[in-house]
């Protein structure tokens, strides 16, 4: 089967998954020296699932995100260098520091906040679908969750709700086998989050998240379906995250050698180039100018970040509705 | 036999000591014990800043990991309590009782009271709270406040190791729902704490330190830093009174009533926003029943109005700090 993107899609596809694992790789060097405050949690390893997903979106389509959100971010267009600022604690930082790495948002581009509450986003994203189905538009919402969060009321209610409201929304399962230190063989009841679409009346759809195409193909599926009117989606999306639940974690939960593993014979961006290249579709050269230029506008997002000025004593007291 | 050791040692050995005295105690979270399910370790974590660690291979069968759902298991905890255990339910961020707060405040809360005292609810929930880590505006709330509002709830909030482990076990005991709060920025603080099991009555504050010419009314770690702001207006000879609740709910009101009597001056030092606050509800009680006592207005020393930034250099100006309590002192000491 040939590839249903042109090449300017393929390379967006590369340019998007580079830059969330970059972006994340420095985050992690950054954050061991110290420099970083607060809690920081990693998306390198589930690339594919953003990016594959967010291709299909408009600016005007929203996505509701979690507490590892930065790959969320970058994908549905949230600038790097804002959100590099934002995790360092500026003021010119996507949320003006007052944020963090937690809590990036930016509405003009349809990113309706990372979430420091699990399964926050799920009646949140029905909200925005509902205005969007109330006003006549075909934009969806996509609300990204984990398995761990998948087991939390707040995104049940969000799905029986979609199905009654009839919403155009995606309900995306990142199951990266962990919440925290538990595993989803203990938490998730069934085999599957997916089975579970049946009992919320809604196809559920098991997508192998470390193949771009695969999870490309499957959400432009759901989101057609929701664009035309035809109601939710649960798309199961199976991955791994190659880094601990958050940055200093020293995962003895896990299998000796397992993100190794998966880093030598899965990893989404390897997998990626290898199949793009052997077909053709893109050379070598190709990937290696984006490797470099990604490289350098990460370089760069660090850069502004250590310069730029901390919030001002003011801040504190602006945008909330009052002071006392 | 006492020793030291930290706040998060003492609140361990306190859940140690009970589960060891009484087999109705059982533990649940997420990730109190962790790595349930997975290829490694089944107690990789013991709680994810490790105040839970061991009590996993102690107490088989007792220490229960849980899905994320917080309404679910803390609202078991209620049910089971209702059943004869004594269960301890953590929260890890006290911030996350938004999720499962009906099974806390219309079901907990109520049953004593609503059955017409046919039902007894000998739960605890466990949770960190307050700000100073960078973990923003959803990790590092107090809350204590709208705990402490609720009839049928009792509320306590530790400051030091020895009370912690005291308080913990008389939580365990008692059979009302009880609110258990532990600062995050206290974990590491050693203290004297003895090694038997002990406990500390609800509703006795602490004198910190006696003092005739200012009360200073403060809570969790708001007490080192009112110690500190004392040590320094001790230099300026100015002595303070310093009373920690220990309990926001029963409170302690004779004990504040008393030291107001006799000093007339009242600073109230309370990590949360001001509105409805602990910080507001002493000095409503104390302006209704001392007023005749009282040689100054009240001072209030508060976070803002503000949910809690995440920048260092914000936070650092929203948590009230020594020197915001050494001024509010100075202003009581010096009003005409
Ligand atoms: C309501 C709530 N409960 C618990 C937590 C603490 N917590 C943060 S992330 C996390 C695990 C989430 O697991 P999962 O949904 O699988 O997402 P992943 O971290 O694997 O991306 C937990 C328990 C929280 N932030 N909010
Ligand atoms: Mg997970």
């Amino acid at each position: 089967m040939s590839s249903p993107l042109t090449r300017e899609g393929l390379l967006q596809a590369y340019r998007t998954m580079r830059t969330i694992r970059d972006f994340e790789e420095r985050v992690h060097v950054d954050f061991a020296t110290g420099e970083i405050p607060g809690f920081v949690h990693l998306y390198a390893g589930e690339e594919a699932s953003a990016t594959g997903i967010c291709m299909h979106l408009n600016r005007d389509d929203y996505i509701a995100s979690t507490h590892r959100g930065h790959g969320h971010c970058i994908a549905k267009g949230v600038d790097p260098v804002g959100m590099m600022a934002e995790i360092w604690g500026k003021r010119t930082g996507t949320c003006k520091g007052k944020g963090g790495s937690m809590h990036i948002a930016d509405l003009e581009v349809g990113m309706l906040g990372a979430n420091g509450i699990v399964g926050g986003g799920g009646p949140l994203i029905c909200g925005t679908a509902l205005a969007s189905k109330l006003r006549g538009t075909n934009n969806v919402g996509i609300c990204f969750f984990g398995d761990g969060a998948s087991n939390q009321g707040t995104i049940f209610e969000a799905m029986n709700l979609a199905t009654v409201w009839k919403l155009p929304v995606i309900f995306v399962a990142e199951n990266n086998g962990y919440a925290e230190a538990t595993s989803s063989n203990f938490s998730v009841a069934v085999e599957n989050i997916a089975d579970r679409a049946g009992a919320f009346g809604m196809p559920g759809v098991i997508v192998d998240g470390f193949d771009f195409f695969a999870v490309h193909e499957a959400a432009g599926e759901a989101i057609r379906r929701a664009r035309e009117g035809h109601g939710p989606t649960l798309l199961e999306v199976k991955l791994s995250r190659y880094y601990g639940h958050f940055e200093g974690d020293q995962q003895t939960y896990r299998a000796p050698g397992e993100v190794q593993k998966l880093r030598d014979t899965k990893d989404c961006l390897m997998q990626f180039a290898k199949r793009v290249t052997s077909r053709g579709e893109l050379s070598m050269a190709d990937i290696e100018a984006i490797d470099r230029e990604v490289k350098t506008m990460i370089d760069d997002s660090v850069v502004q970040a250590k310069a730029a000025p901390l919030p001002l004593p003011e801040d504190l007291m602006t945008d909330v509705y009052v002071s006392y | 036999m006492a020793r030291k050791i930290t706040y998060q040692q003492a609140i361990n050995e306190a859940l140690d000591q009970e589960m060891s005295r009484d087999p109705s105690v059982i533990v649940m979270g997420e990730d109190v014990a962790g790595g349930a399910g997975a290829p490694g370790d089944d107690d990789a974590w013991g709680g994810v800043l490790g105040v839970t660690k061991g009590l996993y291979a102690k107490h088989p069968g007792r220490v229960l990991d849980t899905p994320i759902s917080e309404s679910g298991y803390v609202g078991a905890a209620v049910g089971a309590a209702c059943n004869g255990l004594r269960p301890v339910a953590e929260l890890m961020f006290i911030d996350f009782m938004g999720v499962c707060f009906d099974q806390i405040f219309n079901q907990a809360a109520k049953f004593r009271y609503m059955f017409g005292g046919k039902a007894k609810t000998p739960v605890v929930i466990r949770a960190m709270y307050g700000a100073g880590f960078r973990a923003a505006a959803q990790h590092s709330q107090c809350l204590y406040n709208i705990f402490t509002h609720i009839p049928g709830l009792k509320v306590v909030i530790p400051s030091n190791p020895y009370d912690a482990k005291g308080l913990l076990i008389q939580s365990i005991r008692d059979n009302d729902p009880v609110i258990f709060l532990e600062h995050k920025a206290l974990y590491t603080m050693e203290g004297d704490v003895p090694e038997e099991s002990y406990v500390v009555p609800f509703g006795e504050a602490a004198v910190v330190q006696e003092g005739d010419d200012v009360t200073i009314v403060a809570m969790g770690r708001m007490v080192n830093y009112a110690k500190d702001a004392a040590a320094s207006l001790r230099k300026r000879g100015i002595q303070c009174e310093i009373i920690d609740p220990r309990t926001t709910s029963p409170l302690d009101t004779d004990t504040i009533l008393e030291s107001v009597e006799r000093t007339g001056r009242l600073v109230v030092v309370d990590e949360s926003h001001p509105r409805c606050s602990m910080a507001s509800d002493i000095s409503g009680f104390i302006a209704q029943e001392a007023f005749g006592a009282l040689k100054a207005p009240i001072q209030m020393v508060t976070a803002p109005h503000v949910p809690v930034p995440f920048a260092a250099s914000l936070e650092e100006l929203y948590i009230p700090s020594p020197a915001r309590i050494e001024e509010a002192v100075m202003k009581v000491k010096e009003y005409r």
